[in-house]
């Protein structure tokens, strides 16, 4: 598996952090961490991700990609905008 | 009616206690407008404000026996007091006027504390037995009527809020970390517990017994119990047929019966089934002009009123709609958590309040409404979605069955503009051995909530476990019932009392000194309600299907066949922007919020911005901002004694007139 680009990660905790936890205690959620187990998003919640993802990284979410796979850790949530990055400048 | 108060045990001179119960009443002075009595002797100091609805001229608090050794204060209703004081005077008691309340005196006589198994009825009262120098507290099964309670060493102080109780000297408001970890898991404390530490509340089907020792004893009178599962089958269609018109029969006569009050008694008329029913029932047992009323919201999401206008034109009523504005919200929000003592997670109750200060400025004093209907025979849409969560839990790999899940909720579109693959993730909560299982997405996204806490309070709850807690609580018989039963028991036991008739009920009614009759919570109609099997309260996904089927005939086709809309008030979404009130930056400052200690500053300060950047926050963050804000309030008004500061600039800054329409 390719390593991360650590500018995205960033992005995606702080973002999650502001606006799912509220807080910066890197302890409540680690990044492989099932955002929906721990609580931290709900089901409304994920909308929110997503229009924070098309705005901050320039992606288009299809309906079809909103799943779990896709956005259940801020490591899947990180992995899934860089392939769309690629996809997308290819 | 009327709100109580009063004193046992508690050492002081009587002109001191005189005094006192004039303010613990005074507190609870806008239950009884009517007119306020006090009765002190000895140990004991009763106190009462009167709403009048029977025997107007005679039917003055507190009121004793025949030889005055019996007195009691009163809040309520014994709707069976007719059929009661028959037996009584055939008994060779005396009455002295045509009140329930001095029915509740002489069957004490007759029976000592087990009287409170006879009454038919919406109660809490403390009777003095200067007999057996006992003081005797009792609460109505399904807890409509409230009751709080304070030791104090050897003696106790009572009310029927707790603002009463908070005048008594060695009485402080100080929260409980853990009815506030309660409340954002349930949306409520667990009586007896209360977020005022050390005040208790009895709970609904109660009774405590305080002798002048110091013995105090509670202990409950009734409960309600569900078949097995293996009794729990669907009956012989002529069985059917038969529960049916007992069905009928029933809900007739707790309708009839609480119509009995010398004061005209008006109805909610929200267009749905329960109240509609419950209006067309008046209308067959009352000939007379009857006035109806309902709130209507702005937003096409949450407003009823063309279903109302449909039922106003079919039964017939004089209607009254009061519309209710984001603003109005929260403009009423600090009234709101002032009459309903505790932080919540909903904007609900506001409206009702809305609607009650409507009924009390149209001159009544007494509505009848179409709650606890939903509870006895299963029409909330959470027994639906358990039943559905258990059917996918059932075939884990079938991909048609989550299907079924968007069908919940068509009134919900932040639901419906969800992936399926969230959906189903959200609705998997929890595993289909628990007992709460039924309730696990409510409670999981509500503890969601708890990120705000502050570290302090966090600390201070190490160890405890709020749904363990619960758990803990249910019947040893709770395994053996049918899923719908455990569902409906976590409903009617721990929600409608704890919940739907208090922050939303009876505290939203009484602020405007408004009593509600709830022909559905007649216990006659809840324990029949119990027998039922669960296959014909839910069949298939149709909610509360013998109910629709036994009192179809009361309305006309079209309304009786109409999908259900739930009672839901539009977000606060008006907390924030341009029209929010003051209070609200005030009470969510990071240093107002660090003060109180409750919450972590900067996390309440990234919500109340979200809050006022987005369009429309998700369901745990509403619930966060509410809680928080009405934790906040809480503090402000009971823990720093605000109260009264907040009670005048409430009153004197200019509420706008209320949207109100009148038709027939």
């Amino acid at each position: 598996m390719s390593s991360l680009s650590p500018d995205i990660m960033q992005a995606v905790r702080t973002f999650v952090s502001e606006n799912f936890l509220f807080r910066e205690d890197r302890d409540t959620v680690g990044d492989s961490e099932s955002l929906l187990d721990a609580n931290i998003i709900d089901s409304t919640g994920v909308l929110e991700l997503v229009a924070f993802l098309e705005e901050d990284f320039g992606i288009s979410v299809a309906d079809s990609e909103i799943v779990p796979e896709n956005m259940d850790s801020i490591e899947s949530i990180s992995r899934y905008v860089e392939r769309k990055r690629a996809q997308e400048a290819a | 009616m009327c709100g109580i108060a009063g004193l046992f045990g508690i050492d002081m001179s009587p002109d001191a206690k005189q005094g006192l119960l004039g303010r613990m009443i005074g507190a609870v002075g806008h239950r009884g407008p009517d007119g306020q009595g006090i009765y002190a002797d000895g140990p004991v100091g009763l106190a009462h404000a009167r709403l009048s609805i029977l025997d107007l001229a005679a039917g003055a608090q507190p009121m004793c026996n025949e030889d005055g050794t019996v007195w009691v204060t009163f809040n309520g209703e014994i709707f069976n007091y007719v059929e009661l004081r028959n037996e009584l005077l055939a008994l060779g008691h005396k009455f002295r006027t045509q009140s329930d309340t001095e029915v509740i005196v002489h069957l004490y006589e007759e029976m000592g504390p087990d009287c409170v198994t006879r009454f038919n009825g919406d109660f809490a009262f403390a009777i003095w037995d200067s007999r057996n120098n006992q003081l005797v507290m009792a609460r109505d099964r399904m807890g409509v009527r409230p009751l709080f309670y304070a030791r104090l060493g050897n003696g106790l102080a009572f009310g029927s809020e707790i603002k009463a109780l908070l005048h008594v000297p060695g009485v402080n408001a100080e929260l409980d970390p853990i009815a506030l970890d309660q409340i954002f898991t349930f949306w409520f404390p667990l009586a007896p517990r209360t977020l005022f530490k050390g005040i208790e509340e009895l709970p609904p089907a109660h009774l405590l017994v305080a002798k002048s020792s110091g013995d105090v004893s509670v202990r409950p009178y009734w409960s309600l119990n569900y078949p097995e599962t293996s009794d729990d089958r669907v009956p012989l269609v002529s069985d059917q047929a038969a529960l049916e018109e007992e069905l009928f029969a029933l809900f007739c006569d707790a309708t009839r019966i609480r119509l009995r009050s010398d004061v005209p008694v008006g109805a909610y008329l929200s267009g749905g089934f329960d109240s509609s029913v419950t209006t067309s029932a008046i209308k067959h047992l009352k000939t007379e002009r009857l006035r109806s009323f309902s709130v209507t919201f702005e937003s096409a999401e949450f407003d009823e009123s063309a279903f109302q206008r449909e039922m106003v034109a079919a039964l017939g009523t004089e209607h009254t709609s009061v519309l209710c504005r984001g603003v109005d919200i929260a403009e009423h929000f600090p009234n709101v958590i002032e009459h309903a003592e505790r932080p919540i997670l909903r904007s609900a109750p506001a409206p009702m309040m809305v609607l009650s200060s409507l009924v009390r400025e149209q001159g009544f004093k007494v509505v009848m409404t179409g709650e606890g209907a939903d509870e006895v025979f299963a029409g909330y849409d959470i027994f639906k979605e358990a039943k559905l969560r258990r059917f996918c839990a059932r075939q884990p790999q079938s991909r048609s069955r989550p299907q079924l899940l968007r069908r919940l909720y068509p009134y919900l579109p932040a639901l419906q503009g969800q992936s399926q693959r969230y959906l189903e993730a959200f609705f998997a909560a929890g595993d289909s051995g628990d007992p709460l299982f039924s309730h696990m997405p409510r409670f999981r996204t509500t503890s969601g909530a708890k990120v705000f806490f502050s570290d302090d309070l966090k600390r201070e709850l190490v160890g405890y476990d709020a749904l363990d807690d619960l758990r803990s609580r249910l019947p040893a018989s709770f395994s053996r019932w049918h899923p719908l039963s455990q569902a409906q028991h976590l409903e009617t036991t721990y929600l409608l009392p704890s919940y739907i008739l208090s922050s939303q009920g009876d505290r939203m009614a009484m602020a405007n000194a408004v009593e509600g009759r709830f022909p559905f919570l007649d216990h006659r109609l809840v324990e029949l309600g119990a027998r039922i099997p669960a296959k014909l309260k839910v069949r298939a996904l149709e909610e509360k299907h013998i109910l629709r089927r036994s009192l179809q005939s009361l309305l006309p086709e079209v309304i009786a066949k109409r999908p259900k809309q739930p009672y839901r008030a539009p977000d606060g979404h008006s907390f924030v922007g341009a029209d929010a009130p003051e209070y609200v930056a005030d009470r969510l400052s990071k240093s107002a919020v660090n003060a109180a200690g409750y919450f972590d500053g900067t996390a309440v300060g990234r919500l109340h911005a979200k809050a006022q950047r987005s369009a429309q926050l998700g369901t745990r963050d509403h619930m966060a901002f509410l809680g928080v804000l009405s934790t906040q309030v809480w503090h402000r008004q009971f823990v720093e004694g605000a109260s009264t500061t907040l009670r005048s600039q409430n009153s004197s800054k200019k509420q706008e007139t209320p949207d109100v329409v009148t038709f027939s």
